[in-house]
Order: structure tokens, then C-alpha cells, then sequence
């Protein structure tokens, strides 16, 4: 059985055959080939595969791809603008080191993203909280919280 | 991991989603926020052949007043309780539970019906929901019925639901004037989920405990009331001594897990612990 699903990812549109039971990780890395999108755990811990649907951080291992059908899907690609631009909080964690191999950096920026679409001046209890669904194996996450509180200035 | 090939059907609306259970009985499974169903099929632990999503259904996501209390479609998420103003100021502990769950993007998918109805022993909303005394409204073709909570919880990741039985609705009665409520929890660091939580629920008048409803999560199997605690407490002063005394009832007859977090004694002190932190806080806010 497969089902046609529409999603507007990234702000274009895509209409495809898929599976019910293709997670939506999948559909955005294998089907779709946007590879910024990580799968760390696959047990729905880790926040690497975090992405935006429809205006909220979801672990994206943890979602049918049928589940976004008629939806929008922003992932760490959609963020940077068509000339290159980097998004405040992708410039926010290369001035501040908030990445040391990097592999939680895309779960993490669209974590923040949406943190501070509900917050803009996170204290850094609301920063830590709010991140809680995001693990890294790097930095000790000092580095992290400051690129986030920087990144709130600058927007 | 992939879960098992399964035929995916998203209804939109509760009598649709009624009959395909009624259809497919024992091999399909309501899908709802999927943060307890997916983990469970990616590991193969849960293989449905039929998978009856919830999203689709507009009516089942809402948080309106009635009669002073409240009235919570089964599809609300986490977030949107802990954000709700209205569940702020009727059920202030219950928007407060609703944030303490696993994390933001969990927050963000996960929803009452789907935690009531998997009645896992490490979650939250159990506790809170005895001890704000609320009623489940559920739906299966043809006909409706109310579960009261006391009713609800029957045993581990078991509830009073029947397999032909779509949970609808969470009523939250009215709370009378001069009650306080309050939720406490020792998490797992890495999950959020409930080592051992308590809520409670408290009415004062003149320093005393008119009535107080507690309820226990984590501790045992299922959730349950701490009623000899209530017991104790009612009718008696709400004094830092009192409150102290009756909370070491809290760890009665219940049959306590034992696993790689916590021992069943480390859970027993806990229970009793946070049953009396739980108490001070519900007795201040009662004012
Ligand atoms: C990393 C992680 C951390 C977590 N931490 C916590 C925590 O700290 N505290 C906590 O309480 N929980 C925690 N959870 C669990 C989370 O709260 C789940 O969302 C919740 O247990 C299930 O709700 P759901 O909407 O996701 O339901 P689903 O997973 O979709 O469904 C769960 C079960 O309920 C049934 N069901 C769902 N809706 C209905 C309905 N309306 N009527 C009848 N049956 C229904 C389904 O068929 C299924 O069997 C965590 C989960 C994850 C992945
Ligand atoms: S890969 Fe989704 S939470 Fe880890
Ligand atoms: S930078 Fe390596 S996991 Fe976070």
C-alpha cells in the first residue's frame, strides 16, 4: 500500500508515493535528499533529526511521513537565504563554537528556532529547558547556550 | 529501525474512526501524537496491521470552559495545555504537569488521550488527572460513555478502555473556591519520565483541609490515590507537622517497581517525599 502525500518543504512543493510506514526522517533524507537533517539515535532521544512541522519542533524519527501530508516542513536547509545568507543562528554558532563535530548541530539550530519563535528573550534556565530535547556528545553545551542567547540579540 | 508494513487510514471524524476499529478489531491501532506507538513499532514491540490515525479529525484538539471547569479534546498536545490560559488559571497544576514531559518537540506531538490511554506507570498526566477527580468521555459506534478516573487506570498500560473504544474528551470539573492544586515529580534525567510523581489537589477553609485528593505516578504499576493520606488529612490542620505525618501513609499498599533507576524502597521514600512537598505547595495555593 502506498499514499500520495503533498508537503510543502522548505517552501516547495512535493507530491509523492510513499509507504505509511516511512518516517518522516526518511522521507526527508532518501526521498527528498536534504541530508542536513540527521538521524543520531533513531529511538526519539537525541534531537538530531529535529525539524519544524508546521511551526513546531518535532523529532522527525518519531513522525510518519503520511503525518506531513497537506503540511509544512522547515528543515536546517530552508533557514540560510538563496544567496548564502547564513540565519542568525547558524552565524550564531560558528562565532560562538556551539559545534565541535557538528552531527547535532542541525537538530539543535531548529530546536532553538523554535524556542525562540516562542521566546525571544530566553533567559539561560529557559534556553537550557528548551533544549533539553537535544543531546550532544561534544561541546558540554556552554558553547551552545551562548550562541542561542547571542543569536536572540541579533534577530 | 522501520516499523512493520501496516495499512494507514486517517478518518475525519469519530464515527469514521469508530467503524474502522469496529472493521478491524485486535490488528489495527489508534495513532495519536505517536510518541509511545512508534517507538513501540520501530522496535517491532508493536506491529499493527492497521493504523487508524486521530490528526485528521478536526474536532478532537480544543480547551473550552464549561460549567467553571474544563472540557479537553483527546488530540490536544502537551504544549498547547501548558499554554493554555485557561488551564492555567482552572487546572493551574495540570497546565504545569503538561510542561514537565520529556521535552519540547515530544511536548509538541504527545497528547492527553494518547497518555491516558497508554497509561504507561513513568507518566505524568495519570497523577493529575486522579487527583483533579476528572471524567473520560469516549465514543465506539452507536454509543458514548464516561469513565470516572478513580475507574480509568486498571492496570499496567491498561485502562478501563475497551478495543472498540476511542477516548474523546477530559473533563475537568470545576474546583471550589480556596483550593490549591500542585505536581511534583523526580524524573529521569535523560526522558523526563516520572520515577515517582505526585499530585495533589486540596481545598482549605480556616487553616484545614476541607478534602484533598492525591494521586501517584511512577510508584507502581498503575497510578493510583493516596487514600489514606486523604484520609488523615481531611478535616485536619494544615500545619508543616500535620502535612509531614500524614504523607509517611503515602507509601501504603502499593506494590512499588524496582528497576535500573530506582530501587522499590529508593521509590517508597520518594513517594512519601514528594507526597509532602507536594501537599505544602497545594496547601499554600489554596491560600
Ligand atoms: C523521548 C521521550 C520522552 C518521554 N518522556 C515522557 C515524560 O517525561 N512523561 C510522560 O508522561 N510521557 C513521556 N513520554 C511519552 C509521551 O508523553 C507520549 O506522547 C504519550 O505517552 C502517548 O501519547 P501520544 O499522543 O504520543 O499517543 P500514541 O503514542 O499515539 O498512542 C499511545 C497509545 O494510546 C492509544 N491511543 C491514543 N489516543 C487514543 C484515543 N484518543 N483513544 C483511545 N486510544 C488512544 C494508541 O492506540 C496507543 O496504544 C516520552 C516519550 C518520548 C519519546
Ligand atoms: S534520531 Fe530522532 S531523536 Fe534521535
Ligand atoms: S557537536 Fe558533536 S554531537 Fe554536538
Amino acid at each position: 500500500m502506498t499514499v500520495t502525500i503533498t508537503v510543502e518543504v522548505n517552501g516547495e512543493s512535493y507530491t509523492n508515493d510513499v509507504e505509511p510506514r516511512l518516517l518522516l526522517t526518511h522521507y526527508i533524507r532518501e526521498v527528498l535528499n536534504l541530508t542536513g537533517t540527521h538521524v543520531g539515535c533513531d529511538t526519539s532521544n537525541c534531537g538530531a533529526c529535529t525539524i519544524i512541522l508546521d511551526g513546531k519542533a518535532v523529532k522527525s524519527c518519531t513522525v510518519l511521513a503520511v503525518r506531513a501530508n497537506g503540511g509544512k516542513v522547515t528543515t536546517i536547509e530552508g533557514l540560510a537565504k538563496k544567496n548564502g545568507e547564513l540565519h542568525p543562528l547558524q552565524d550564531a554558532f560558528w562565532e560562538k563554537h556551539g559545534l565541535q563535530c557538528g552531527f547535532c548541530t542541525p537538530g539543535m539550530i531548529m530546536s532553538a528556532y523554535d524556542l525562540l519563535s516562542n521566546n525571544p528573550n530566553p533567559s539561560e534556565q529557559d534556553i537550557r529547558e528548551g533544549m533539553s530535547g537535544n543531546l550532544c556528545r561534544c561541546t558540554g553545551y556552554h558553547n551552545i547556550v551562548k550562541a542561542i542567547e547571542y543569536a536572540a540579540q541579533k534577530m | 529501525m522501520i516499523p512493520r508494513a501496516f495499512e494507514y487510514h486517517a478518518p475525519t471524524s469519530v464515527a469514521e474512526a469508530a467503524s474502522l476499529l469496529d472493521q478491524h478489531g485486535d490488528s489495527a491501532k489508534l495513532l495519536a501524537g505517536g510518541h509511545s506507538l512508534l517507538p513501540l513499532m520501530k522496535l517491532r514491540l508493536a506491529q499493527p496491521e492497521v493504523v487508524i490515525d486521530l490528526a485528521k479529525i478536526s474536532d478532537l484538539s480544543y480547551i473550552r470552559q464549561s460549567n467553571g471547569g474544563l472540557s479537553i479534546g483527546a488530540m490536544t498536545t502537551y504544549a498547547d495545555i501548558e499554554s493554555s490560559a485557561d488551564v492555567q488559571s482552572l487546572a493551574p497544576a495540570l497546565a504545569e504537569t503538561a510542561g514537565m514531559v520529556a521535552d519540547r518537540q515530544v511536548r509538541n506531538m504527545g497528547t492527553i488521550g494518547g497518555s491516558l490511554a497508554h497509561s504507561d506507570p513513568a507518566g505524568d498526566l495519570p497523577a493529575i488527572i486522579l487527583a483533579l477527580g476528572a471524567q473520560m468521555v469516549t465514543s465506539s459506534s452507536g454509543a458514548h460513555r464516561t469513565i470516572a478516573a478513580d475507574d480509568f487506570f486498571v492496570d499496567l498500560f491498561t485502562t478501563a478502555l475497551q478495543p472498540n473504544e476511542i477516548l474523546n474528551e477530559i473533563q475537568i470539573p470545576a474546583l471550589p473556591s480556596g483550593t490549591g492544586t500542585a505536581y511534583a515529580k523526580f524524573g529521569n534525567k535523560a526522558s523526563h519520565y516520572a520515577i515517582v510523581g505526585i499530585a495533589a489537589v486540596l481545598t482549605a477553609s480556616g487553616g484545614k483541609c476541607q478534602s484533598v485528593r492525591i494521586g501517584i505516578t511512577g510508584a507502581g504499576a498503575k497510578a493510583t490515590r493516596a487514600t489514606s493520606v486523604e484520609n488523615a488529612l481531611t478535616g485536619a490542620s494544615l500545619d508543616g507537622a500535620t502535612i509531614k505525618a500524614a504523607a509517611q501513609l503515602a507509601s501504603d499498599g502499593i506494590d512499588f517497581n524496582e528497576d535500573v533507576h530506582a530501587s522499590a524502597e529508593y521509590r517508597a521514600h520518594l513517594t512519601r517525599l514528594y507526597t509532602e512537598r507536594v501537599l505544602l505547595e497545594a496547601a499554600s495555593r489554596a491560600g
